[in-house]
């Protein structure tokens, strides 16, 4: 269960909106960042900080790509593919994370210090190709920008 | 050509409000503030401001509905959920220029009677989170927002909601849906979101760029924002250029420049010294035009007669290596992933599509292939509950219609010859 910081916390979100479920979507972001990923005891958790059932907040949970429902590695990587990407080499780049690092879409490598998903869009088309690592946006990647990067996270 | 929208941010500290109000900031809604919400309103209709969220709807029209409405309170939501492919122009006013889209807020908010607003940000733009957040608690500090605004009494109260990586959220009923803490689907339209919206209340959506140009509005008065651009659909715009080109970027341009001046003038040109081979003008869900078409105007008028769309205004230029199946497919892999299930014709028919350009491309395609594409497009056209079926279908149709012959030779060569 949530400590009282957090308990906190989610009650000053609340207070943003006219009803108590609006809150839903940003306290399933604060979970996240306690839990690492939405568990069962994550979802709880929720339910129960803002009374709603459990079934709707596992209901919206899944709807969203963004949250997680497996452990995650330390560190998320978020590459995008969509077209303006493609074009200029994305689809290489995903293929270098697997024969560098093993890894593979929505796959977490083995010493638990990346996961890989494949993005739509993250509006960062006019320095593409672009991934977001955690919460940073890194562009104009190539593979050998890539390794530069990822050496920051360990 | 002199910047309104991305005015000063080059400069580091362009997000910060006091370097905003030194380069005139908040002037604009101490003015109208000065006059009745029907008076800005009146010079927001003058101005044939049109909605730059996608649909170019007149935006004084939609105000008007909201406005006749009796039910209080009213809620304005800015559409910051920037999920179109291609597109990244309001990531530079909701990271650099903050208090412009806050200006524009406060001034809407004003003349449309809501006391609250939301801006709606995609997951995707953490950085900005943060922005918008320190940018909102200094203009309540400076008392730009709050219960009396530059002490007139005026009341508007600003908060940031995230999205969670749901392109359908960025239609306007499913991000109301979304706000309000449930699956992102579109609802039904009547009621429309102007009068039965967020909470139930009256509600008026509007993107990131419509909501900061009024400041200029403002500033310049309706009239001679009016002048600015097409005499159809006037103002700045701005277009996020990305692919084949030398310089990718935002570009702040008068509505109705040229598809070809946008590449070849601000843009500058091809990289590589390579060809152009196509276009696709507004964003993944709007037609591809082929490179005899880029001679058209770019705006919301001009571009359905042009046969695509000036959809966000995110030109994604492709050179001759590319190859227009895999582009289809990747497409269609986009329209299937974010389909929200909801009706039958999009659901069904995003995948079936997405699956028959995935044979095409790895040369599995058979005779009679190109005509069933067709087909299942046609039979999506029109018929799916909200446009992003519709959009799939489109986007589809105008690659056989310009470049069928290389789905044509996929089949037959059972390869790709192009990349
Ligand atoms: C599938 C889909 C996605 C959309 N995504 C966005 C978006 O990311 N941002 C946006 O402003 N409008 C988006 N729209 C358009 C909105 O529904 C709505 O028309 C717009 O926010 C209205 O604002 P405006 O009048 O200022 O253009 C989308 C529409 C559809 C059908
Ligand atoms: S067209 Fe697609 S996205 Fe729109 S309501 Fe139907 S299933 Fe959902
Ligand atoms: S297409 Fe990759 S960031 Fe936009």
């Amino acid at each position: 269960m949530f400590n009282d910081t957090v308990v906190k916390e989610i009650d000053d979100i609340k207070s943003r909106y006219p009803d108590r479920k609006s809150a839903l979507l940003p306290s399933l972001y604060v979970a996240q960042r306690e839990f690492g990923w939405l568990s069962s005891e994550a979802m709880e958790s929720v339910a129960r900080a803002l009374n709603v059932p459990e079934s709707v907040v596992r209901g919206t949970a899944t709807f969203y790509a963004m949250f997680r429902h497996a452990p995650a590695g330390r560190h998320v990587i978020q590459l995008c593919t969509n077209v303006s990407c493609m074009i200029l080499g994305a689809e290489q780049l995903v293929d270098f994370l697997k024969s560098k690092y093993g890894l593979t879409p929505g796959g977490t490598t083995e010493d638990g210090r990346f996961s890989l998903v494949i993005m739509e869009c993250i509006g960062a088309c006019g320095t593409a190709p672009a991934m977001l690592v955690d919460t940073d946006f890194h562009d104009n990647l190539s593979e050998k920008r890539i390794e530069e990067i990822l050496e920051k996270y360990k | 050509m002199e910047t309104f929208l991305l005015k000063n941010i080059d400069s580091p500290t362009s997000a910060e409000i006091d370097e905003y109000v030194r380069a005139g900031g908040y002037r604009n809604l101490a003015k109208a503030l000065g006059m009745t919400p029907k008076e800005v309103l009146e010079e927001v209709k003058k101005s044939g401001l049109r909605g730059r969220g996608g649909a170019g709807f007149p935006t004084s029209m939609k105000w008007s509905f909201a406005i006749a409405d009796p039910k209080f309170p009213k809620y304005l939501l800015c559409n910051a959920d920037e999920g179109e492919p291609g597109t990244f122009k309001d990531r530079p006013i909701l990271e650099k220029n903050p208090h412009l889209l806050i200006e524009g807020m406060v001034i809407s908010g004003y003349t449309l009677g809501a006391e609250y607003g939301y801006i709606y940000l995609r997951g995707e733009y953490p950085g900005a989170r943060d922005i918008l957040d320190r940018a909102i608690a200094q203009a309540y500090e400076k008392d730009w927002l709050g219960d009396n605004i530059a002490g007139k009494g005026v009341t508007f109260h600003l908060a940031v909601h995230q999205g969670a990586g749901a392109y359908i959220c960025g239609e306007e009923t499913a991000l109301i849906e979304s706000i309000e803490g449930k699956k992102g689907q579109p609802r039904n339209k009547p009621p429309f979101p102007v009068n039965v919206g967020a909470w139930g209340m009256p509600t008026i959506v509007n993107n990131v760029e419509t909501l900061s140009n009024m400041p200029l509005i403002m500033e310049i008065g309706g009239e001679a924002y009016a002048r600015i651009g097409s005499a159809d659909c006037p103002g700045p715009k701005l277009f996020s250029v990305s692919g084949h080109v030398t310089r990718p970027g935002v570009y702040e341009l008068p509505m109705g420049t040229s598809l070809r001046d946008i590449i070849y003038t601000h843009a500058g040109g091809m990289k590589n010294g390579k060809k152009l081979k196509a276009v696709i003008p507004g964003g993944i869900s709007t037609p591809v035009l082929p490179e005899s078409g880029i001679d058209c105007a770019m705006d919301f008028v001009a571009m359905p007669k042009a046969g695509s769309m000036l959809g966000s205004g995110a030109v994604i230029v492709m050179d001759e290596s590319v190859c227009m199946v895999r582009v289809a497919h990747r497409a269609l892999k986009f329209f299937e992933h974010e389909s929200c299930g909801k009706c039958v014709p999009c659901r069904e028919g995003t995948d079936w599509l997405r699956k028959s350009l995935e044979r095409i491309e790895k040369g599995e395609g058979k005779e009679g292939d190109i005509e069933l594409l067709t087909d299942v497009s046609g039979i999506m056209s029109g018929r799916t509950f909200c446009p992003l079926g519709d959009g799939a279908a489109g986007v589809v149709l105008g690659m056989l219609k310009h470049f069928r012959h290389e789905f044509q030779e996929h089949i037959k060569e059972r390869k790709c010859t192009y990349s």
